[in-house]
């Protein structure tokens, strides 16, 4: 009898938590469709092949998003080429040489912080060592920032993926007699790789949207530039002019450009996650 | 602490000695004062309870303990007579001598025939005909050849976990050391497995000497010459596999092996 009770008590427990777990689910998830929803309604419409061929355009008159889109492409590679592999050597060091001494852990430290850094206080940063120095606004000092929020986001995956590889692999590959530069380069790395990629693809989404360093550091440009040491246009920037004006054509060209930066994150993120789940299957 | 009343196996050519060694865990001494000689050619089995410190000796053979900061080892091992715990012995060298295979198969993340090459590129560089010689020579060896020869370019994670092993065997061989140590190398594998790598340690004491770790009593009889009985940190009893096992001479090792302790 008491067995009895315990069990249908523990089925209602289990319904209970089951239900409570399904609404949070459900309360997330409406935000975000909501938000998709919206933008797509928004968006598709304003999206034509104006949008990819023509530069932003004075209030009144067509225009696209060129010049935006290029900017942002350029910048996010240079900030994604100059973070990667700094961000790649330091989790290395973290992972494989961090046991000892008192660099490691003050490294990891200040980089957590630096991970969870709001990212206009990195634009500011920029914009005082940098942008006030040469007198002027530039695509470079825009990907110097983007390259700083990339650091630390490359650092934490590195680390954590080559803290995966089990230790084995590296005591395996040592009892081979392999120094350890090789058990490093061509053991350990190369077992994280997938989890390296993913992290460095992630960095990259998040720096697609990020407006805020780049406020103080490219600002903008209404014209095609491919110089990157002058102000350079880039999307996050313009839609956050685009969206506050009153004109209708520059609030549909914002349109256009969120969902175009929402669409490419997104394809990032499920890149990202097919690249390692095939990975870990595959293992 | 016993080994002086032990006797010497009979003494064939050891290939190993080991005098006074003890080993530490920061301050925690996890082998104490172990006197010992391996005979060469043979296969020598590490046997005990679980902590007694018998995988920690044979990682003391190849100074695997270096990778973490708070072990060391006292005490002398004899290689060919040069003390191997000496400061100037060069560790890369010291473990060209002495492969390892570990309790879990550990194929690198690359193909089968790169799994091979990577450990012979670290010493020899060979043309790609003597290479592919030696991976055959290797994969040959180490019985599993007729299985991996129509996918050397796979995967070597893609294979079981008994085959696994056996590429892990022959990529220790494949440097041509001159003993090897197994890790409890049959721990994570089924039946069968086991018997395909017992019957394989027992055509490799043909070319190698061979220690063995292993938490199976009956493999220890099965496919050791000589087995070292150790509790606590301490060499129990040392000898022929025949005697250890039929008419040990210390009430513990005896109270072990009929499995009324342990």
């Amino acid at each position: 009898m008491t067995m009895l009770n315990l069990y249908t008590r523990r089925r209602i427990v289990n319904a209970l938590g089951l239900v409570i777990s399904v609404l949070a689910m459900a309360f997330g998830l409406f935000w975000l469709c909501w938000i998709l929803w919206t933008l797509l309604e928004h968006g598709l419409p304003a999206l034509t092949a104006v949008v990819f061929t023509q530069m932003t355009p004075p209030p009144g008159s067509d225009g696209g998003l060129l010049n935006a889109i290029a900017g942002s492409l350029a910048m996010t590679l240079v900030g994604t080429l100059i973070g990667t592999p700094i961000g790649i050597l330091a989790g290395t060091y973290l992972a494989e040489f961090g046991q000892r001494g008192w660099l490691a852990p003050v490294t990891r430290f200040i980089n957590d912080v630096l991970l969870s850094a709001p990212s206009i206080v990195i634009g500011l940063f920029v914009y005082e060592v940098y942008v006030i120095r040469v007198k002027h606004f530039s695509g470079w000092a825009g990907a110097l920032a983007l390259s700083i929020i990339v650091i630390p986001i490359v650092i934490r995956t590195t680390e954590n993926m080559l803290r995966l590889v089990p230790t084995t692999l590296r005591e395996a590959a040592a009892a081979l007699g392999a120094p350890q530069w090789k058990i490093i380069n061509f053991i350990t790395l190369r077992a994280a790789r997938a989890g390296i990629i993913t992290g460095v693809m992630l960095a990259i989404a998040r720096i697609s949207g990020e407006t805020a360093p780049l406020l103080f550091t490219a600002l903008n440009n209404q014209f095609w530039s491919s110089d990157m040491d002058q102000p350079m246009a880039n999307l996050p920037v313009v839609i956050f002019q685009f969206a506050m004006s009153p004109y209708e054509d520059w609030q549909k060209l914002a349109w256009a450009g969120a969902l175009l930066i929402t669409l490419s994150v997104l394809t990032l993120n499920i890149l990202a996650r097919v690249l390692f789940r095939q990975k870990s299957a595959s293992h | 602490m016993n080994a002086e009343s032990t006797v010497h196996p009979k003494t064939i050519v050891p290939k190993i000695i080991v005098k006074d060694l003890s080993f530490y865990y920061g301050d925690y001494c996890a082998l104490k004062n172990i006197n010992l000689s391996i005979a060469e050619k043979m296969v020598t089995a590490f046997i005990g309870p679980s902590g007694c410190g018998k995988s920690t000796l044979l990682r003391t053979f190849n100074r695997m303990y270096q990778l973490y900061p708070k072990q060391r080892a006292v005490g002398e091992i004899l290689l060919d007579g040069a003390n191997i715990l000496d400061k100037a012995q060069d560790l890369n060298m010291l473990r060209a001598k002495i492969g390892m295979v570990f309790q879990k198969p550990t194929p690198f993340p690359m193909s089968i025939y790169d799994n091979i090459a990577f450990g012979v590129k670290l010493y020899e560089s060979l043309s790609r005909n003597d290479m592919d010689e030696r991976v055959e020579w290797a994969l040959r060896k180490a019985a599993l050849w007729t299985e991996a020869k129509d996918k050397l370019k796979q995967s070597g994670t893609g294979l079981s976990g008994g085959q696994q092993q056996r590429l892990c065997i022959a990529r220790a061989i494949a440097v041509k050391p001159q003993i090897l140590l197994l890790d409890e190398p049959t721990s994570a594998l089924d039946p069968i497995s086991t018997a395909h790598i017992e019957k394989l340690i027992d055509e490799l004491k043909e070319d190698f000497t061979i220690v063995i770790v292993t938490h199976n009593m009956q493999q220890a009889a099965r496919v050791s010459d000589y087995t070292a009985y150790m509790y606590l940190g301490n060499l129990i009893e040392f000898g022929d596999t025949s005697v250890v096992f039929t008419n040990p001479k210390r009430k513990e090792t005896e109270d072990y092996i009929t499995g009324r302790f342990g």
